[in-house]
């Protein structure tokens, strides 16, 4: 079984992020880190090489972006990745959801893996949609938050919350899914993996390597514009109580639920 | 035709996240009938529930039509077969989602299939010039943008709770029957069990107050403290998703995008830090009380009393006090 695991750089947790009100994207300046939802694809991916339901021959890790995300990906092969695909172009700067599921959908169908794995979100924009976008092109099954996965033969079994509470499918592969964070807790890099992360291939494509026709992508071949950005309605912001002494913390606390006839 | 909704439904009842969508479809519809040139219509897809009757109903919501395909349900790739269809040969402009995982998977998968744009997590539509413009917070919130689409259909998936519903149609939509033959890929998935209910069954949806627990709370133990302090405040526990789906609290207590919506008189979160995901489906509540220790944490932002500071400190002696207060 070959598995790839589509990653995304994000600016770090700890960045302010802002817009740019002049290109009205998103400015990605500054720390970036792997999407941290990613980790846990990339875990379930290593989980599955080592559960033994399946011979897994190949995990490779499939980014977009800009120059410096081989960063991500090479935090990607220290968690467990055996190399990486970097499709990077001018062409692709500005994709929105459409466009950036078709690109990469094309990188993909490069790779033909059996098993496609993405987490549920990534930390900077775009929520949920990813996965199911890129399985509409490869014409591939597809399940968002999956929270478990057994392999079974040519099948896999998954679970997921949904609606109306858990929910049991069973898909055929080859297949893409989205992982919820729940579904694993990542494990940390060895240093000896880090260091070694440098050395595993990394192939970088552009948008002509992969048969990607570039009407399609980038600002131009976007189907949504950014017409403007607003500051969110103004809400007054709450009283804020560091617990410094613990007894008048409370007192504090039991004084304004009292206000507000909360312990009648 | 303009506005095209789908309805989820299931065991004969339909989704209120969808009946608000509905709605909202035939509000814009309405705001922009000379520009769209159609009333607003909904899709549903499924087996024998779907009934002449029940598929009427969403007239009253303000569906004029309403095309019902036989499908598996709870799948989100077969919609995306049946909408793809029903939009191209009816021409409709827009494609609407209430919130909910299934509306985000179809929404997406339609945006492939039709080469459309897609807005998500959006909290309002707006008619200007003509079209429709999607308001989107992101950056938790932070900042709000404003979507327009370049081509047709444009694809608008909300966030949950995003759109009222509101009934005053007459409840006899018309219901179409429409015969699509489903993808290969799409019938590669197959439901084995939906909608299955792990853990006690309890009710927080009628608590006035409300001590909800995150993974804050150290491990499943650390409910304890939260039902303690429920208890003597008088009220319900509720959880986060990722407690409930590490198993250390019931289903059915918890809130937020898939989950249950309240609005208590007092939500006191603990250990939580106040995701989107979260707060869609509390920020209602009258009173809002986090205990975090991380100053950082995104709830603080939304509530009206924040403490930072260490739960297993404070909770023990917030739950005496209140005791000793009430007497």
């Amino acid at each position: 079984m070959k598995i790839c695991v589509l990653v995304k750089e994000v600016p770090d947790a700890a960045v302010e992020k802002r817009m740019d009100p002049n290109s009205k994207r998103l400015d990605r300046s500054g720390e970036k880190n792997l999407n941290p939802f990613d980790t846990h694809a990339i875990e379930a991916a290593m989980q599955i090489r080592e559960g033994g339901a399946a011979d897994v021959d190949e995990i490779v890790a499939v980014t977009m972006g800009p120059e410096s995300a081989f960063r991500a990906l090479h935090k990607a092969v220290s968690l467990g990745a055996d190399r990486s695909v970097h499709l990077t172009d001018e062409a692709l700067s500005g994709s929105d959801v459409c466009a950036t599921g078709y690109a990469l959908a094309k990188v993909l169908e490069s790779e033909s893996p059996d098993l496609v794995l993405l987490g549920q979100q990534s930390d900077d924009g775009e929520c949920y949609t990813i996965g199911a976008v890129v399985a509409d092109h490869l014409k591939m099954p597809s399940l968002t938050q999956v929270i478990k996965i057994d392999v079974e033969g040519n099948k896999l079994r998954c679970e997921r919350q949904a609606e109306y509470g858990y929910d049991t499918v069973e898909i055929e592969l080859p297949g893409v899914i989205s992982v919820g964070d729940a579904i694993n807790e990542p494990r940390y890099p060895s240093l000896k993996a880090i260091m070694g992360a440098k050395k595993k291939q990394l192939d970088t494509k552009a948008v002509g390597d992969v048969g990607i026709e570039a009407d399609r992508v980038g600002a131009q071949g976007s189907q949504t514009e950014v017409l403007g950005i607003n500051p969110p309605p103004q809400k007054q912001s709450g009283e804020i109580i560091e617990d410094e002494d613990t007894n008048e913390t409370v007192e504090k606390i039991v004084a304004w639920l009292d206000e507000r006839k909360l312990l009648a | 035709m303009s506005i095209l909704t789908y309805a989820l439904h299931y065991e004969g009842e339909f989704n209120k996240n969808s009946l608000g969508a509905v709605s909202e479809g035939a509000k814009l519809a309405e705001e922009l009938a000379e520009e769209l040139g159609g009333e607003a219509a909904a899709v549903v897809v499924g087996g024998e529930d779907l009934t002449d009757e029940l598929c009427a109903t969403l007239g009253k919501y303000g569906a004029a039509k309403v095309y019902r395909a036989k499908g598996p349900e709870g799948l989100a790739q077969p919609v995306v077969d049946v909408m793809a269809k029903v939009v191209q040969d009816n021409g409709f402009k827009y494609a609407l989602f209430g919130g909910g995982l299934l509306g985000f998977e179809i929404g997406a998968g339609l945006t492939a299939r039709l080469g459309a744009g897609v807005t998500m997590e959006v909290t309002s539509v707006k008619a200007q010039d003509g079209k429709l413009v999607a308001e989107r917070p992101i950056l938790q919130d932070s900042a709000i943008v404003d979507v327009g689409y370049v081509g047709e259909p444009g694809i608008i998936i909300g966030r949950l709770n995003a759109f009222d519903i509101a009934e005053g149609g007459d409840g006899t939509a018309e219901v179409i029957d429409v015969d699509v033959a489903l993808e290969d890929h799409s019938t590669k998935a197959v439901m084995v069990q939906r909608g299955e209910q792990r853990g006690a069954d309890v009710n927080i949806e009628d608590a006035d107050i409300l001590v909800a627990g995150g993974r804050g709370l150290g491990k499943p133990e650390g409910f304890e403290l939260a039902e303690a302090l429920a208890e003597a405040l008088g009220g319900a526990v509720a959880a986060t998703r990722a407690v409930v789906d590490a198993g250390w609290y019931p289903y059915a207590a918890q809130i937020g995008q898939t989950g249950k919506t309240v609005a208590p008189k007092l939500y006191l979160a603990a250990g939580i830090s106040g995701a989107i995901q979260h707060k869609v489906g509390m920020q209602n509540s009258e009173n809002i009380v986090a205990i975090n220790k991380d100053p950082n944490a995104p709830i603080f932002e939304f509530s009206d009393l924040g403490i930072v500071g260490d739960l297993n400190k404070i909770l023990p002696k917030l739950t005496d006090a209140v005791k000793a207060k009430k007497g």
